[in-house]
């Protein structure tokens, strides 16, 4: 694994923007005008230590509230990866930036304030990241150093979060608990000297372990058009090409394929990069793919193997939301829902509830979903789509729903 | 605790994969997309992903340049003979035409660039080819107001940019709807590092300008930094100009870009450099120093 994008979470003031700061300057990933221009600003601020929070917070308005409102991206590497971590906001109101800046993570690191506990928004997060199908999370009690270190401390929050992971979790999900100082650099890359109770990893070493177990190269192979080049040029006259990102699966030259959704045949030609002429190409691959015979295929087709017979065609469906508009979602509708390159008209027939992700209940015969909610739709497509149910194969099971007045994405859904 | 050798050459492929996949959504997504080329190393990255995304065809969109009329001679040079190389469509305006058609006016004082005038003629040319998307270069880990930008960036009819209206940007779908007289800045290379782009440039062997790499050349010291002579720079009394053999780190306006001291004429020994230096990439760039804000204000502008 080259990249392993990483997402914070977690309430205000838990000190996510600390965490990261700390994450940076102790990697040494901070070249030393930074470090000087946050001594200024820290002073500027009247405090006595570095604020490495001031490193994420870029916009003006976050700097005047102390808060993060937006996500930002983090770069730092070491010699096993390269690392992105999306820094997503605490705040309730911004829990649409956090399901956004989450959405490509394979690690969440959820913040609990040591003096605090488990607080509405950990819960919100946990199911965010299991509704995400996020592989690993690492909840971090941070602050460690305002308990005095405390084992029994860590011990309670663990042991009050135990039933809320139980439910929350799904096969396959990893969950572990780390005591931390950002403040002080507790745990962070180095084994906490204040905590000599604890024996597990520090945060960067659970990092640097983790191994993503690339499933999606296992997982049914589809390949959705996004461009056809057609050069037409001397040299390339006849050359048809259909270019796009595999989104799970493997393909290789000589395989009988299919084409969603007009079910035509035929067989791969070649597999291109560039000027190179690859044998197979794999998930997260950019190629262009040809056929050996020729059919009408457009931007918006799907290719799947031919003895692909479970290959998905949905037209009416029910997928898992989360609204991420300020006006609300209402049944019967008509949004534009865009399923990786693909778009259609969708109608959406019910909300058949509504979850409350914090007492894990769920709701029946609500009539509308606001910002920030979760819920349960049922829908209906003028096309039909070929998305998989997102739980079985997470590269092609999520689609946005985009309002087609304003242009706006206003929700995120999970096929089921 | 990590050692420059480990990161020398370490390109992660996944990055050219999901700007590829970037660029060919611009060209299915828009009408008019234009690559605002600058002559940089990040937009000659951005040549090189559009020719391998849409190979064996051509480049299905113009390079822009906005010349202000500062440039670098040798990226000038440079440009011409990648738009020969990649048989792309170039397109240039001038500065100097909206400062004589009165639209911009130029700065005075010795810190006087024309850095800021160039958002003018770029919201022109926009206009006057109704561009309804424009790629560009920028990358997040540049500055604190560009990592809170998206790949696609809706701007207003004035090119304004309102980080709290921000379109959530969910997995690898890009939603580039957008009203009539809106368009959308698009970066592709937003997750690279200043490293990713050595690294990659290294790995694909790909020509850049002969200013990054070491060279005998006129400057003068102030504030610290070794700036270029040129007719276009400002020099106070006692600022005399003098030979050093110097590189460049980042290619903006020879007002605005300061040179480092290097003897770097291989891209090993300026990775290595990249590794080891004390001073962030934009850390040359004097217009960033204007104030801690200085990129968010100009963004919400118009600016790149």
């Amino acid at each position: 694994m080259d990249i392993l994008r990483i997402a914070t979470a977690g309430s205000v003031d838990d000190g996510k923007s600390t965490l990261i700061g700390r994450l940076l300057y102790e990697t040494n990933s901070i070249t030393k005008d930074k470090i000087e221009a946050l001594e200024t600003a820290s002073k500027r601020k009247g405090l006595d230590f570095l604020d490495l929070s001031l490193l994420t917070d870029g916009l003006i308005a976050e700097r005047e509230q102390g808060i993060t409102i937006d996500v930002a991206h983090i770069y730092f590497s070491t010699p096993t990866r390269k690392y992105i971590i999306a820094d997503t906001p605490g705040h309730v109101e911004y829990t649409r930036n956090m399901v956004t800046g989450a959405s490509n993570a394979k690690v969440s690191l959820i913040l609990v304030d040591a003096r605090q506990g488990l607080v509405e928004q950990t819960a919100r997060h946990l199911s965010i990241a299991a509704m995400l199908r996020i592989p690993k999370v690492i909840i971090c009690i941070n602050k460690m150093d305002l308990v005095q270190y405390q084992e029994s401390t860590f011990e309670e929050i663990k042991a009050s979060l135990t039933e809320l992971v139980a439910q929350t979790t799904f096969e396959g999900q990893e969950v572990s608990f780390l005591p931390i100082s950002s403040l002080y650099g507790q745990n962070i890359t180095t084994k906490a000297e204040h905590m000599p109770w604890f024996t597990g990893n520090t945060l960067l070493g659970e990092l640097e372990a983790f191994e993503y177990a690339e499933t999606l190269a296992h997982a049914p192979a589809r390949f959705p058009v996004q461009f056809v080049v057609r050069p037409m040029t001397e040299a390339y006259h006849d050359f048809r090409g259909y270019a796009g990102k595999i989104s799970s699966g493997t393909f290789q030259v000589g395989d009988a394929i299919r084409v969603l959704p007009t079910g035509q045949e035929s067989t791969i030609a070649t597999i291109e990069k560039f000027e190179t002429k690859l044998s197979s190409a794999i998930a997260g691959d950019s190629v262009v793919i040809t056929l050996s015979t020729d059919i009408d295929i457009s931007r918006g087709n799907t290719i799947v193997l031919a003895n692909d017979s479970a290959a998905p065609q949905l037209k009416d469906f029910s997928a898992q939301v989360c609204w991420l508009d300020h006006q609300a979602l209402t049944p019967g509708k008509t949004y534009l829902l865009q399923h990786g390159i693909n778009i259609t008209k969708a109608k959406i027939s019910q909300i058949t509830e509504r979850l409350d992700v914090v007492a894990q209940t769920a709701t029946e015969g609500v009539d509308s979903l606001k910002l920030n909610e979760i819920g349960r739709i049922a829908l209906r497509t003028a096309q039909p789509i070929s998305a998989d149910v997102y739980a079985k194969n997470p590269s092609n099971g999520a689609f946005i729903l985009i309002d087609e007045f304003s242009n706006s994405t206003v929700g995120v859904g999970f096929v089921q | 605790m990590n050692t420059y050798q480990d990161k020398i050459g370490h390109f992660p492929r996944q990055l050219e994969d999901e700007s590829i996949y970037i660029m060919r959504e611009v060209a299915a997504q828009f009408e008019r997309p234009a690559l605002l080329f600058s002559g940089g190393k990040d937009s000659i990255t951005l040549v090189r992903l559009a020719q391998k995304a849409f190979f064996p065809g051509k480049i299905p969109f113009p390079l822009v340049h906005i010349d202000t009329g500062h440039n670098f001679p040798e990226t000038i040079e440079f440009r011409d003979w990648l738009a020969k190389e990649t048989g792309a469509e170039l397109i240039v305006r001038y500065v100097q035409d909206s400062i004589d058609q009165g639209k911009a006016k130029e700065e005075t004082g010795k810190y006087a660039s024309r850095n800021v005038l160039q958002t003018v003629t770029l919201l022109d040319t926009i206009e006057e080819f109704k561009f309804d998307a424009c790629i560009g270069g920028a990358r997040r880990d540049e500055e604190k107001a560009r990592a809170k930008e998206r790949i696609f960036s809706v701007r207003d009819d004035f090119g304004q940019w309102d980080a709290k209206r921000q379109r959530p940007e969910l997995f690898d779908m890009l939603n580039g709807r957008i009203a009539v007289g809106e368009n959308v800045r698009v970066f592709p290379i937003s997750n690279w590092t200043e490293l990713d782009v050595w690294n990659y440039i290294k790995e694909e062997k790909m020509e850049i300008p002969s200013i990054y790499f070491s060279h005998k050349r006129q400057v003068i010291e102030r504030d610290g930094m070794l700036w270029a002579d040129s007719e276009h720079l400002n020099k106070e009394a006692d600022e005399i100009p003098f030979e050093a053999t110097v590189r460049f780190r980042t290619v903006g306006d020879m007002t605005c870009t300061a040179a480092v001291a290097s003897d770097a004429t291989e891209i090993d020994v300026i990775i290595e450099e990249i590794l080891s230096a004390e001073i962030s990439e934009r850390g040359a760039r004097i217009d960033d120093k204007r104030s801690e804000a200085a990129m968010e204000k100009r963004k919400q502008q118009g600016y790149f």
